[in-house]
């Protein structure tokens, strides 16, 4: 349904909202293909920079501009994963993957979908409402349905966020695997994440926003590796810094 | 079972106090009769009771459906049309500053004495909390929903279907229980105001005879049934949706 290329994002410009400046002066440059990450304090206005990719309503105007490298529109080729997987209460998970072609009225493969929960490793919870199932499941609920959508872009806000360490784990894994070959914008406020998945890593600040050094390919990195808890204490000071 | 037998004993102690209170102060029956001869009045009128019951029954029937009904079109109607909402919405809250119990004459002077006019004063008295509910339910759609639709790409007809009606039926729900205590109010207004029929005129009657024991029976088997008819639409709408329900 979609193409399969998945485009690069620039977004050059500032964010406002009526009484104060969010980001003076922003130039973010999405890559295809990679994990790129918005880092910054809680409470900066991270979320806000996914909800003007996406074309949502947010309280700030941008002065600026989002393109994309072949020109097409964005906000309609995006998937948007959340810290509060958005899960359909009353619906099954195997309904709440296919809820984005429901609510488009278009048909789709029960085959594919099938492949997807199996994925996801809830081939044995997908008759189950959100309720029943735990943390982690409900997070693998809300990445099958973004992979069913199948969307070239995939915005990421903390939906690591909630998770106990050993399910994170899982999660980080799984999800990375599984979003391969797509232009991912990742939202986080933990530095390790960052440093392990991310090939581009910016560091959101009031003043300015800064693009950071990374690790070099591949990814993701396992969780002890040193190059990793190197890097996420540089973050960690910048962030500290940023935040004043 | 347990909330079964408090209820129980609560009735029959209220009715002991009832029995004990009129023995020791001796008001003239027909001021305040005893729980026993209330019994008694109702066993020896309920063919009469039974009768009227069914047309009262009737009427809360048809005014319940047709109300709920109404109801929910001007609540999806509400939210799917700014417009509506903007000429409709004043003019339902204006609607409900005019006391039912004044329209009561009026509609007995339009529609008649028959049934029409209480099943339209049961239509009347349900027809906005139904109406405020759904519409509660459907405006109040979490905001995360509708974004996560909009970034799917969903039309408004299907968002509506699929999100926010979904979303709605706990209020459409309530506002349904209420509707079911409210509709046999509204019908037995009507029957006060004019009628030959139902238990609202065997009340007006009884009381205009003196035999307040047949009021009484006539009150209680009104009280009985509007209990009923609340436990059994809540039990239904509880089986029926409780997928929307429990979440």
């Amino acid at each position: 349904m979609m193409s399969s290329t998945s485009p690069s994002i620039e977004l050059i410009g500032s964010v406002r909202s009526e009484s104060e400046v969010l980001f003076g002066d922003l130039r973010l440059a999405v890559r295809a293909n990679q994990w790129t990450c918005l880092l910054g304090a809680s409470g900066i206005g991270k979320s806000t920079i996914l909800r003007l990719i996406a074309g949502l309503p947010t309280h700030v105007k941008l002065d600026g501009s989002i393109k994309s490298n072949d020109h097409l529109p964005i906000s309609n080729r995006v998937s948007y994963m959340a810290q509060n997987d958005l899960l359909i209460p009353w619906a099954t998970v195997s309904a709440n993957v296919s809820l984005g072609n429901k609510l488009r009225g278009e048909k789709f493969s029960p085959e594919k979908k099938l492949k997807i929960i199996e994925k996801v490793g809830l081939m044995d919870h997908k008759k189950k409402y959100p309720f029943q199932l735990s943390g982690g499941q409900r997070q693998r609920a809300a990445l099958a349905r973004t992979l069913m959508e199948n969307t070239p872009i995939v915005l990421l806000d903390e939906p690591f966020g909630s998770l106990d360490s050993n399910t994170r784990e899982e999660m980080i894994d799984l999800t990375f695997e599984s979003l391969k070959g797509k232009t991912v914008l990742f939202v986080t406020h933990d530095p390790h994440e960052a440093a392990r998945l991310c090939e581009s890593i910016y560091i959101l600040g009031r003043q300015k926003t800064t693009s950071n050094r990374s690790l070099k390919p591949p990814f993701p990195k396992t969780y002890s590796d040193k190059l990793v808890f190197d890097l996420q204490y540089s973050l960690l000071e910048k962030i500290k810094s940023n935040r004043s | 079972m347990k909330a079964i037998i408090y209820i129980v004993c609560t009735f029959l102690s209220i009715f002991f106090f009832w029995e004990l209170a009129v023995r020791l102060a001796n008001p003239p029956p027909y001021i305040l009769p005893t729980p026993y001869s209330v019994l008694v009045a109702f066993k020896e009128n309920s063919l009469l009771i039974y009768e009227h019951s069914i047309v009262t029954i009737v009427e809360v029937l048809i005014g319940l459906t047709i109300g709920i009904i109404l109801g929910m079109i001007t609540a999806l109607t509400l939210e799917i049309f700014v417009t509506a909402r903007l000429i409709l919405r004043p003019l339902l809250i204006f609607s409900q500053s005019i006391p039912v119990f004044a329209v009561a004459p009026l509609l007995t002077l339009w529609l008649g004495y028959g049934i029409l006019s209480k099943v339209v004063m049961a239509i009347l008295i349900i027809y906005f909390p139904v109406t405020s509910a759904f519409h509660d339910g459907l405006s109040q759609t979490p905001k995360r929903y509708l974004d996560l639709a909009k970034t799917m790409r969903g039309t408004n007809r299907r968002n509506l279907l699929y999100l926010k009606i979904p979303h709605s039926i706990p209020s459409l729900c309530s506002g349904i229980k209420l509707a079911s205590v409210y509709a046999p109010i509204g019908a037995v207004i009507g029957e006060w105001v004019g009628s030959s029929q139902g238990l609202g005129y065997l009340m007006i009657l009884a009381n205009g005879r003196v035999k307040t024991d047949l009021m009484f029976a006539s009150l209680f088997t009104l009280g009985i049934l509007s209990i009923t008819l609340f436990g059994l639409i809540s039990y239904l709408l509880q089986i029926s949706l409780s997928k929307y329900l429990k979440a």
